[in-house]
């Protein structure tokens, strides 16, 4: 197959990346008096849809329909952003598991940017058709759902479907040619294991469910992350301090949300160099992540300045913008 | 077959002719159509930087014309264009060797100064303002080409003074 041709995409992105939210943008947004001046600003640099009265979920909704609108116009690929849209199947299986057992409707909880809509996924596993799913969510959803008919354990069944979207992810990135892809993927499973062996030390899980929970990448030994995470945060401190996320300790001591922003930061860092290619598809994938940080920024703004929330706080937890 | 060859002369030199136009012309044809492609995106989201992406996009042009000056030099001096003259093998073989810097150089740089000028449409894209600075980078690849044609017109010049 011949290799899809960048240079139409990267040279449009360019022109995208101007509009990106800047930091002066951000400082604007976190002196603005109120919420609805925030809504207000916002819509002046043409986020969300023509309404004035827009919600700021609605807002968010708008823009990230705005980033997939546009990769499907810019690239042919469509298994190219893999490893961002399978995030979103298994948060749909998720949510179409719990709506089956706990018999509700959930209909406004589905991830409209899957790469299978939500509705599909509830209807196959409502009628056990497993095999009618992607190959990747087969295995997975047979066996949450017997784990939550079995044992009610919600828990569980999301242990399983986090397992297994992590493998996935990896598993597409693995398979991209693009070492940015390849990059965000590894990125993003090593990181979700930190988290997840920081999460069962605090909770005190035994090591088989530890093992269960995390899933293999090539720059973290998740046997030994487990048996790290079975005794201890500082065990995990210690066990991350022979690895190259040595840096990620400080922040992992900190707070979970220092940890959070440490990784997104690192992101960034790692995305700086995409400002200079330009017949890949890095750029494309770097913008993907500017502009998701960037909602991650403004839905912090936003529901900081609903809840009357200290500047201070806000900004300790913003991340580095990539223009 | 002996006499063939040794009426070959006008046939090397009109290869040689070809070959100027045809390398340096896909090397132009190449670069043309990638800065093309790059300034049809930027136009896509920004349609006022039109002007300066077409110079962008204009820049590898240039191989093409070298190879045809030098196809033109060489038809003139064999009498394909004007008065005939005769041309021997060993002169038609010297015409073919004197297209061939243009016609490789042509080609390579061409393709390479559009993918420069890709990279110059993509600065300008996001900083209008730095035009200047990022037309020069792709204009340095222009350099090669120039030596090229310099050697090119030289040995075709020299060629028709050369009695063999």
């Amino acid at each position: 197959m011949a290799k899809e041709d960048y240079t139409y995409a990267v040279a449009r992105i360019r022109s995208k990346e101007l509009k990106l939210l800047s930091s002066k943008d951000i400082d604007a947004l976190l002196s603005a008096p109120s919420y609805e001046d925030c809504i207000r600003y916002l819509t002046d640099k043409g986020w969300g849809d023509d309404r004035s009265d827009i919600t700021a979920e609605e807002l968010l909704s708008a823009e990230r329909r705005k980033i997939w609108e546009l990769m499907g116009e810019l690239v042919k690929d469509e298994n190219a952003f893999d490893v961002f849209l399978l995030q979103n199947d298994f948060h749909n299986l998720k949510v179409a598991i719990k709506a089956i057992t706990r018999d509700v409707k959930a209909d406004d909880m589905y991830s409209e940017f899957g790469k299978l809509p939500g509705e599909k996924i509830f209807e196959f596993i409502d009628k056990r058709q497993y095999f009618s799913l992607p190959e990747y969510l087969q295995q997975p959803a047979k066996d949450a759902m017997d784990a939550i008919l079995k044992t009610s354990d919600g828990q569980l069944c999301d242990v399983i479907i986090d397992s297994a979207c992590l493998c996935a992810v990896h598993k597409a990135g693995e398979a991209s040619e693009n070492p940015i892809i390849r990059l965000y993927a590894e990125l993003l499973v090593a990181s979700s294991d930190i988290k997840i062996a920081v999460r069962c030390a605090k909770t005190e899980k035994s090591l088989d469910f530890i093992r269960q929970a995390l899933a293999p990448c090539d720059t973290l030994n998740v046997n030994m992350l487990a048996s790290a995470a079975s005794k201890g945060v500082d065990e995990i401190c210690s066990c991350l301090s022979s690895t190259s996320y040595k840096s990620a300790v400080e922040p992992l001591k900190k707070s979970p949300s220092a940890f959070e922003k440490y990784c997104d930061d690192l992101l960034t860092d790692k995305m700086q160099t995409q400002k200079w290619e330009p017949f890949t598809i890095g750029p494309l994938v770097a913008y993907v992540i500017a502009r998701e940080n960037e909602i991650k920024a403004v839905r912090l703004i936003l529901s900081a300045k609903l809840n009357d929330l200290d500047e201070n706080i806000i900004k300790e937890r913003l991340r580095k913008m990539y223009v | 077959m002996s006499e063939i060859f040794a009426n070959s002369g006008l046939f090397f030199a009109l290869l040689g002719a070809a070959f100027a136009t045809f390398l340096a012309g896909t090397g132009s044809a190449i670069g043309v159509g990638k800065a093309g492609v790059a300034a049809a995106g930027v136009l896509a989201e920004e349609p006022s930087l039109f002007g300066k992406v077409l110079i962008f996009q204009l820049l590898p042009a240039t191989q093409g014309i070298y190879g045809l000056l030098v196809a033109f030099l060489i038809l003139t001096n064999v009498g394909l264009i004007g008065t005939p003259a005769d041309v021997s093998v060993q002169q038609g073989l010297l015409y073919l060797a004197a297209s061939l810097p243009i016609g490789i150089s042509g080609l390579f740089s061409g393709i390479h100064q559009g993918n420069c000028s890709v990279a110059g449409i993509g600065t300008v894209a996001k900083k209008p303002d730095q035009m200047g600075k990022a037309i020069i980078l792709p204009a340095m690849v222009e350099t090669y080409a120039i030596l090229a044609l310099l050697i090119s017109i030289l040995a075709v010049f020299g060629v028709a003074n050369v009695n063999i």
